[in-house]
């Protein structure tokens, strides 16, 4: 009786040595498959942005600059720069003015880094001869820009519009995506699970994601970076503008605020009385997008004719 | 108690033997899902080094097979209280001796839902910031966190309550009313509650006015009761031919008949959704008229659309009748067609005209790619091949084959004997 027992013993002794071997090869296969896609151990343990210190920051952005220097061979620097105190951004869009050439999504697109196939572009253009600003999908997207002469149509560029209730951080089911205290709503892509939930939950299609693995041009990759801002994207996670995050808290303007010809827009802090977004934000009749949705969004549009 | 916990081991080891004997048939089924599950395996792997851009889903239509497949597979898991209510709270017979059938095919649902979770999600390496205390869990405000609590919760449930209810019955046992009646009186509100919040995942989207509807859960779990229970009577019936279990014929009816309600909810709520929005024809109006009519000339899924909706129709009339739904061709037939209603309804209707067109006007036409098949399949197999195996085990017990009395219940030593020896273990009961 004893005699088989032992046995029995031993055989499953064997088969449990069988089992965590192959327990081993199965992770070392998928460790394998770990190193395909590029990821490594600090990836996997990598925290939160919002519960790492200084210390723990600064390690974080050497390594990630490290990773950039040696992926596209190009030196870049990487800010971490946190909000300023009593800061609250805004963006204002002059739609008279507005011709609809689209040089403010290209802008974007070359400050920020965006993936180049599929193309990620976080400014939408919108032209329709009778916007419904709450019903914003009878409206033509397009790419090609206008040939500049009136086409009797209004032009609508739609991005992220910053909402004080935004319904995207609201949906994250892990905490990825947060309103700073300036306002800007950002995703940390080091977080970010990938599940799209928050793309679901945008009224405006202003969250974008990285179908797959980033491919921009070394000389095309622009080297001033933030953490939540333009760095390049891992694949498999979400996108959205951030009000130029890495040049507005340097005090600068937005790209699309930069190259836009006519002067369209302005981005600042609304709480500034020294700032056009102050006055026109508090002196112009604005227009919200899809104020329906209860997103409370710090966007303005406006017509400058008739109103100023 | 103690006696429980020592025979534990030696259940586990006797299930092992069960699933590792069976005829030639066994084995096809046992290869072929193996074979699915490979091809898709591979498929995934794909996936996973170059991403989601394998997939045909792009930013318009964000989400699309893997969570309409997703979204089914909730619906089939809480459908197991439609036997579970019968069976446990009136205690009718025919039921009750098949429940663990429902509650098996319930946790092999909610494990493929889970897959298909995982494979759709941008980033699986990081699945771990959904589990505290490595990762941050964003309730109570996310739906989809809420979703992953109470899928969990449902499936730890019906693992619990039907391996001590099969554990029970290899003890020669009744199930012990203490610990398993509130594990089970439970499970009624967490299978409402899985559906529920999953349908709220989708209609807590202002963003998104065709999920953006009250009526929205209700149909959900309406359709639920309707496509589960068409499973478990295919399944059933396909048990009951090829392993033996045996069912009455009264127990198949009930079941049908339960759907005809369920189906005729369906259908209402349905036709209020519809005359809600065709009769006011709002601006939302647009993505049902893309469902079912297309819009600008695409129209790439109204054709599944009207499928969807005749085949629920007929089988609503076949399943209502006495008469038709006590006729065995008759009754197969309004199971596959629910089925086919109820996918195409939650695989298709639902998630793409959704997104189509999409907040700023956008239209792209989906089609899954061929990952996308070949990974689902992959994932349908493994679920189909954990509930093989699970009931190949729960019918040996139930009808009397494995015991605690069964000789060799240490399996590992079996596996080194001759297939003779095997078989004069097997013979004695």
């Amino acid at each position: 009786m004893n005699r088989p027992q032992l046995l029995t013993r031993r055989k499953m002794l064997g088969s449990l040595a069988k089992l965590l071997a192959l327990g081993a090869a199965a992770s070392t296969v998928s460790a394998c498959g770990g190193t395909m896609a590029g990821l490594t151990l600090d990836d996997l343990l990598q925290k939160h942005y919002l519960d790492m210190d200084d210390e723990q920051l600064a390690a974080l952005v050497a390594r990630l600059e490290a990773a950039i220097l040696e992926r596209w061979g190009k030196p870049v620097t990487m800010a971490t720069t946190p909000a300023k105190p009593g800061v609250r951004l805004a963006m204002t869009l002059n739609l008279s003015a507005c011709i609809g050439c689209g040089q403010c999504a290209q802008g974007c697109f070359e400050e920020n880094n965006q993936a180049r196939d599929p193309e990620i572009k976080w400014i939408t253009m919108l032209r329709s001869h009778h916007m419904k600003i709450w019903n914003l999908h009878d409206t033509e997207t397009y790419t090609l820009p206008p040939t500049g002469e009136d086409d009797g149509n209004y032009y609508l560029p739609v991005a992220c519009q910053q909402c004080d209730d935004p319904p995207c951080v609201r949906a994250c089911p892990v905490k990825a995506t947060w309103k700073e205290p300036d306002g800007i709503t950002v995703v940390d892509y080091s977080w970010c699970i990938g599940c799209r939930y928050c793309m679901a939950a945008c009224p405006y299609d202003a969250r974008k994601f990285n179908w797959a693995p980033p491919d921009i041009p070394a000389n095309e990759l622009n080297p001033k970076q933030h953490y939540l801002g333009n760095r390049p994207r891992p694949y498999g996670v979400v996108e959205k503008c951030t009000f130029c995050v890495q040049r507005t808290r340097e005090g600068h303007d937005t790209a699309c605020v930069t190259v836009c010809p006519v002067g369209a827009r302005r981005c600042a802090d609304m709480n500034d009385p020294t700032t056009e977004v102050y006055a026109i934000v508090r002196g112009v009749k604005t227009i919200q997008l899809r104020e329906d949705v209860g997103t409370e969004p710090r966007f303005y549009y406006y017509f400058s004719d008739g109103t100023t | 108690m103690l006696f429980f916990i020592r025979s534990f081991p030696r259940f586990i080891l006797g299930s092992v033997r069960v699933v590792l004997r069976g005829g030639k048939a066994y084995w096809l089924w046992i290869a072929l899902l193996l074979t699915l599950m490979g091809v898709g395996g591979a498929a995934y792997l794909r996936q996973f080094h170059l991403g989601l851009i394998v997939t045909n889903m792009r930013d318009p239509v964000s989400w699309a097979f893997y969570i309409g497949n997703f979204t089914f597979l909730v619906g089939v898991a809480a459908a197991a209280v439609v036997l579970v209510i019968p069976a446990y709270v009136y205690n009718w017979k025919p039921i009750k001796e098949i429940v663990v059938i429902g509650e098996l095919l319930a946790v092999s649902a909610i494990i493929m839902c889970l897959c298909f979770v995982m494979v759709d999600i941008g980033r699986p390496d990081r699945a771990l910031h959904m589990v505290p205390p490595f990762g941050k869990l964003n309730v109570p405000v996310s739906m989809l966190s809420w979703d992953v609590v109470v899928l969990q919760t449902y499936l730890f449930l019906n693992f619990t309550i039907a391996t001590h209810v099969v554990y029970r019955m290899y003890c020669k046992r009744s199930y012990s009313k203490r610990f398993a009646l509130p594990l089970i009186l439970f499970s009624i509100p967490a299978a409402v509650g899985i559906h529920t919040v999953t349908a709220f995942l989708y209609a807590g989207l202002p963003a998104r006015p065709f999920w953006n509807t009250a009526i929205l859960a209700p149909r959900f779990l309406a359709s639920a009761f309707c496509s589960g229970p068409a499973i478990i009577l295919i399944l059933l019936q396909v048990l009951k031919r090829y392993a033996g279990l045996n069912i009455h014929k009264e127990a198949l009816w009930k079941i049908a008949e339960l759907m005809a309600y369920a189906m005729f909810i369906n259908l209402f709520l349905f036709g209020a959704e519809v005359f809600r929005e065709f009769y006011s024809g709002t601006s939302h109006l647009v993505h049902h008229q893309y469902l079912f009519f297309g819009l600008h000339g695409h129209a790439p899924i109204a054709a599944y659309a009207w499928l969807s909706l005749i085949c629920s129709v007929l089988a609503f009339f076949l399943f209502l009748i006495p008469k038709t739904r006590k006729n065995v061709v008759l009754l197969n037939a309004g199971a596959i067609m629910i089925y086919i209603g109820v996918y195409v309804e939650k695989g298709v209707a639902l998630v793409i005209p959704g997104f189509t067109p999409t907040s700023l006007g956008g239209i792209y036409e989906y089609a899954p790619s061929l990952t996308e098949l070949a990974v689902s399949s992959a994932i349908f197999s493994f679920g189909f091949l954990l509930f093989t195996l699970m009931v190949k085990v729960a019918i040996s017990i139930m009808n009397g084959r494995l015991t605690i009395d069964t000789p060799g219940g240490m399996g590992l030593i079996s596996m080194g004997h001759s297939s003779e020896q095997l078989a004069d273990a097997e013979g004695t009961p």
